[in-house]
């Protein structure tokens, strides 16, 4: 088990900027997760911490070590790729063993090895077999026992479920957070679906255009963003904005609810009326899409009711709706950085 | 002809064009009949009447042909040029191919790197591929050239050779075979490479990332992932190769004629020393038909190996 921390790392190629000064420190045996949009320099910064990629300046330190001129092999990690990277020409078992192969295990114990990872990923029926006869799952599988089997002290992983279809996500989900807690390896985790990030991390790193915008635990980023760019990426439906001379306010879907669901609630709120234009029912949940009636008329707003919540609410008509102060967040205009609020509602 | 009728005549051409055009079958046909006419004209052809002379007695002068059976590969078999040829033929096959494919895969290596002046590199290497073979040959003739080879001066001048050194490349045995083997590698070389560096770009970067992180060395990473996954490719370039080496014969043509002493003799060039330049017809196809049913296994099972050896 080792931290890995990055030292104001940067990453130009050619004239663009990859990565922007990236200042990160995991903790031991913690689930880190570096989530941004395609293009943010996620997978850039995780490849320059395998070494598959050079930083133009900056430091890289595993335990502790600076490893910034030491080769991917020195380096102590494990990575799995987007494309799971399986030696085609090989079985499983010869795939699982090439690692300890490369970094000279006694013959004698390799066999040993190769079943202890087969065994912990349930995949010792496949072990004869040539990935082309895998399943999506048996390779991601296949793929993380090839990655744990030499017991490195990181593991780094690019997009690993992206090939799954949604169920099997779902899944192996559940199982890698499983694999990682029972092994206690520090993970770094690269991904774009904030679902994932959201269910995996413990704790998130924002990226956008190479910069690290927050870094929290993933109810701090979706509840408590520290900028217009992370509340707007996470959360699906994203996050409502409205926009006054110098501040950006906005809620998100699920907060701004019809005014009885806050009958008894003792906290500040804000009632205002909205006008619904037209409902999606999704199964758990109904999104309606509208304005508000008095203020900010051409500013689009979307509420996620909870289908559980049976309210009749129909296109065409306006109702009142609440939202509780707390859940307005309010950002500098121009910066797009959270500030103090400052209301600017009003109501007809 | 009136417009009406003009116009009838028109849309009737053009149905019949369509119509043509759009049936997959003719078109497809059409299309390939140059290819087949052409195959036919100057493969085929030939290649029915060279089996047909070898079982004559064909020469150059005579009108009337007799069918002899086999008389003319046992006459073969008897003769020692033949043998000497045979085995000359083997050499030169072989070890030219040996050296191809490792510099080619070396050189492919090379190519697949960033590095400045990359364009010029791969202009250089393709050189020898763009120019005319007998061109190219004619200039190692020179370089190769008794008294005033380039190579000996070269080596004299910076005190490599000695002053009773001078190797005379093409008048000495084992140095002539050297010789036209560096030849033909040269000329080889440049679509080996070019086969190889289709091949090695096809491997996906991850593949090389992961060896890089599962920690192989250069050579484990290259013998146990790069050449496994190139296989099919390296298999179908010897193929290429080793056909090349066995029946062309214009590099030998051009440097010694097959000499000195039949020393570089393949069973190419004696083919054509006997069949063209001797007139006898019928002793020239059936040298050249000799290895024929040799290079036909080689080439079925060279390319059953690389399809059983393709992996995606």
């Amino acid at each position: 088990m080792a931290i890995v921390e990055t030292r104001d790392v940067r990453k130009r190629f050619g004239d663009s900027i990859a990565v922007d000064g990236v200042d990160l420190a995991t903790k031991e045996g913690e689930f880190l997760v570096l989530l941004g949009p395609s293009g943010c320099g996620k997978t850039t910064l995780l490849r320059m911490i395998a070494g598959l990629e050079k930083q133009t300046s900056g430091d890289i330190l595993i335990g502790g070590q600076v490893v910034n001129d030491l080769p991917p092999r020195a380096r102590k990690i494990a990575m799995v790729f987007q494309s799971y990277a399986l030696y085609p020409h090989m079985t499983v078992a010869e795939n699982i063993a090439f690692p300890l192969k490369a970094q000279g295990t006694p013959r004698a114990q390799i066999p040993e090895e190769v079943d202890r990872a087969a065994n912990m990923f349930g995949i010792q029926r496949l072990l004869k077999r040539k990935p082309r006869q895998l399943s999506g799952g048996e390779r991601q599988r296949v793929a993380l026992a090839r990655a744990m089997v030499r017991k490195p002290d990181v593991f780094l992983l690019d997009e690993p479920l992206s090939n799954l279809d949604a169920k099997l996500r779902t899944m192996a989900r559940d199982e890698l957070q499983h694999f990682q807690r029972r092994l206690g390896t520090t993970t770094v985790y690269v991904t774009h679906d904030q679902v994932e990030a959201m269910g995996l991390g413990d704790r998130i790193a924002v990226m956008n255009q190479g910069k690290v915008r927050q870094l929290g635990p993933p109810q701090q980023v979706y509840f408590d963003p520290a900028d217009t760019f992370v509340a707007g990426f996470l959360g699906s439906p994203p996050m409502n904005f409205f926009h006054s001379d110098n501040t950006t306010a906005g809620f998100r879907p699920e907060h701004f609810l019809p005014k009885e669901v806050y009958q008894g609630v003792n906290e500040p709120k804000i009632d205002l009326w909205f006008s619904v234009d037209r409902v999606e029912n999704l199964g758990a949940d109904r999104l309606l899409y509208g304005h508000l009636r008095d203020t900010f008329q051409d500013e689009k707003v979307i509420v996620n009711l909870p289908s559980t919540l049976h309210l009749n609410i129909q296109p065409g008509a306006a109702y009142e709706f609440t939202i509780k102060e707390q859940d307005v967040k309010y950002f500098d205009r121009t910066s797009g950085k959270r500030v103090e609020p400052r209301p600017f509602w009003k109501r007809g | 002809m009136t417009t009406e009728a003009r116009r009838a005549t028109l849309a009737g051409r053009r149905t019949w064009r369509n119509r043509f055009a759009d049936d997959e079958t003719w078109l497809g046909r059409l299309m390939l009949a140059p290819a087949v006419v052409y195959i036919v004209a100057l493969v085929g052809f030939p290649f029915v009447l060279a089996l047909f002379y070898s079982v004559s007695n064909a020469t150059v002068g005579t009108t009337g042909l007799r069918f002899v059976g086999l008389e003319n590969f046992r006459q073969a078999l008897d003769n020692p040029t033949f043998l000497r040829a045979l085995r000359n033929t083997f050499i030169f096959a072989l070890i030219s191919q040996a050296l191809v494919l490792v510099c080619a895969t070396a050189l492919a290596l090379a190519l697949q790197k960033e590095f400045r002046g990359k364009w010029f590199v791969r202009l250089l290497i393709l050189l020898p591929w763009v120019a005319p073979i007998s061109l190219g040959t004619i200039g190692w003739l020179w370089i190769f050239e008794p008294i005033y080879s380039v190579i000996n001066w070269t080596l004299r001048s910076i005190g490599l050779f000695g002053p009773n050194t001078w190797p005379i490349w093409l008048g000495q045995p084992r140095l002539a075979m050297a010789s036209v083997i560096t030849v033909h590698v040269w000329r080889l070389l440049p679509l080996a490479t070019i086969i190889l560096l289709g091949g090695l770009s096809s491997i996906p970067q991850d593949i090389h990332d992961a060896a890089a992180i599962d920690g192989a060395s250069f050579w484990r990473h290259h013998f146990q992932i790069t050449v496994p996954l190139i296989r099919p490719i390296l298999l179908v370039a010897l193929m290429f190769g080793l056909i090349f080496a066995v029946t062309d014969m214009i590099v030998i043509y051009v440097l010694t004629r097959g000499g000195p002493y039949d020393q570089t003799q393949v069973l190419a060039t004696l083919a054509f020393f006997t069949g063209i330049d001797g007139g006898d017809l019928a002793g020239g196809a059936a040298i050249a038909l000799f290895l024929f049913p040799v290079l036909a296994a080689t080439a079925v099972a060279l390319l059953r190996l690389a399809r059983r050896s393709e992996v995606v």
